[in-house]
Parts: C-alpha cells; sequence; structure tokens
C-alpha cells in the first residue's frame, strides 16, 4: 500500500462521494521534473471535457502551481515524498442553466499548512517569488484547502460550458 | 528546456525553448544575471518563442533579470511570448512591467 492511501481520510475511502465522476488519478513523487508529466495529462483531458483552450490552459497552470507549491512547501524539497492528483467531473445547475466542470483534488502527506500564511502577496510588490497562490486563485472558480485527517487537500473547481437544463435550486455535485 | 546566448550587435539574445517551470527555472535566472550582471550587456532579449509553458518560478527568474538590468543600467526584453506566457504574467500583474516586443526584429529596434 502506498504511504498516501495508508493514510486516506474516511471520504477518500468512499468512492460513492468522490468517484461517481472519477475521471483521472495521478500518483507522483515530489520530483519536479514530474510536473511536465502532470500537464501532459491533464491538457489532453480537459479538452476531452470540452474546455476551451484557455480555460484548458489556467487548470493546466493552476495545477502545476498547486504541485509545485506542495513539493517546495510541503516538502521543502524532498523529492520521493507521495502526491495525489484527482480529476472528477462536475455539474452544477443554475437557474435551469447546467454548468459542467472539473473538480481537481490534490493530496500530500505533509505537515498541515498554517492557513493565516495562505495569502497571496500583494502584487504591487515588484519582487520575485509568491506568485503561486496568486496564479491558483485567478485561475480557477473555486480554491479551498483542508486538512484531511493527516493529509492536506487542496480543492480546485473549474466550470465551463452553460447548457439550458431543467429548472432546479442550486446545486454543485458530481454527476 | 534548452538555454544558449548569441550575439546581435550591441545585444545578447538569450534562445530559449522547452517548458520553464520549477525544474528548471534555476537555469534562466543564471543565464540572465550572467549577462546582465556579470558581463554587463547593454541589452539582453529573451526570445521566448520555443517557451510553450512558463511557471511562477520562471517569472520570478524574469522579475529577479529585470531587477538586475535596473539596477546596472542595461535594458531586459522579451518577445515571443504565447498566450500562456502573456497570461501568466497578465494574472501577476506583470506584463506592464516588462518590454514586450512580438519578434526579433522589433525587439533589437527598440
Amino acid at each position: 500500500m502506498n504511504p498516501i492511501a495508508a493514510k486516506q481520510p474516511r471520504d477518500m475511502k468512499k468512492p460513492s462521494k468522490l468517484n461517481r465522476s472519477f475521471l483521472l488519478k495521478l500518483e507522483l513523487r515530489s520530483h519536479p521534473t514530474l510536473l511536465c508529466v502532470i500537464r501532459g495529462a491533464l491538457g489532453p483531458l480537459m479538452e476531452m471535457l470540452g474546455f476551451s483552450e484557455e480555460h484548458n490552459r489556467a487548470i493546466i497552470r493552476s495545477v502545476d502551481e498547486a504541485v509545485s507549491n506542495i513539493m517546495r512547501h510541503s516538502y521543502h524539497g524532498r523529492l520521493d515524498q507521495p502526491i495525489e492528483v484527482y480529476c472528477n467531473r462536475l455539474e452544477r445547475r443554475t437557474n435551469g442553466e447546467t454548468e459542467e466542470g472539473v473538480e481537481i483534488l490534490l493530496f500530500d502527506c505533509g505537515p498541515a499548512v498554517d492557513t493565516t500564511k495562505l495569502e497571496a502577496r500583494p502584487l504591487d510588490e515588484i519582487r520575485p517569488g509568491g506568485l503561486g497562490l496568486h496564479i491558483i486563485r485567478g485561475s480557477m472558480d473555486t480554491v479551498q484547502y483542508k486538512r484531511a485527517g493527516r493529509l492536506n487537500r487542496l480543492r480546485l473547481v473549474k466550470f465551463t460550458r452553460l447548457s439550458k437544463g431543467d429548472c432546479g435550486p442550486t446545486e454543485e455535485k458530481s454527476s | 528546456m534548452k538555454i544558449s546566448a548569441r550575439r546581435v550587435d550591441t545585444s545578447t539574445i538569450l534562445d530559449v525553448s522547452g517548458n520553464i517551470d520549477m525544474s528548471n527555472s534555476p537555469e534562466v535566472r543564471k543565464a540572465l544575471l550572467r549577462e546582465l550582471r556579470d558581463k554587463a550587456v547593454t541589452r539582453v532579449a529573451l526570445n521566448l518563442t520555443g517557451v510553450a509553458y512558463i511557471d511562477s518560478s520562471g517569472v520570478a527568474s524574469l522579475v529577479e533579470g529585470l531587477k538586475a538590468s535596473r539596477e546596472s543600467g542595461s535594458r531586459f526584453v522579451l518577445f515571443g511570448l504565447n498566450d500562456s506566457a502573456r497570461e501568466v504574467l497578465k494574472i501577476s500583474r506583470l506584463l506592464k512591467l516588462f518590454e514586450v516586443y512580438d519578434n526579433e526584429t522589433q525587439a533589437i529596434a527598440s
């Protein structure tokens, strides 16, 4: 059993909740040379889901920045630590319109993140570094961090494709 | 990622190809600072025509190059940015900070 599976929180062990719309799972080590592998896997998947080229780039950019942050800040540059990336199809209905999207969950086994440090730095400061979180937030519709048992979980959501559907309450669900 | 330098008149062109991310952005930083700080070249133009992707660590290297150019009184210009590179600079509110040209001819003539 891999290190993350051994520490899975309850919501990762219930496929009926998170995996009903399961599309893709990537397990990788925290080596920066693997970033290109993640980008290479996500591009065709997002294209298949119907995202525009611009949205596709935004999603890839966000996941790349998030995984880079895990490697740098959660694992402090250690190259052999586990990271898991889950991609799920999402559907949301708002005022009779159906929006389809993607939910990307990133898990790592690093220490809990100090959420008070999750603020992006002011962009009027012209200095290198500290841009990753701002890029993620500027590219995705939803960015949520939570400590899930002994894991860090980052949830990224991007919606696209508006289509007419049945009227109903606004809800976000796994399709 | 590959990076190479060539001279055109009084400028140095740094040709980069591949993706710039956390795994190799220090190489970009090193090449930029070598030209701007160590060699004190009057103008360095970074050719990003062959760069498909650049992440925040790559952007940080560009910012370091820009700061080095300001300190040394030289010029640091970019050209050949694709949509992805423009977007990441725009989100970071850095696009207007850099001198950006469409091609090498414009970058050298500027």
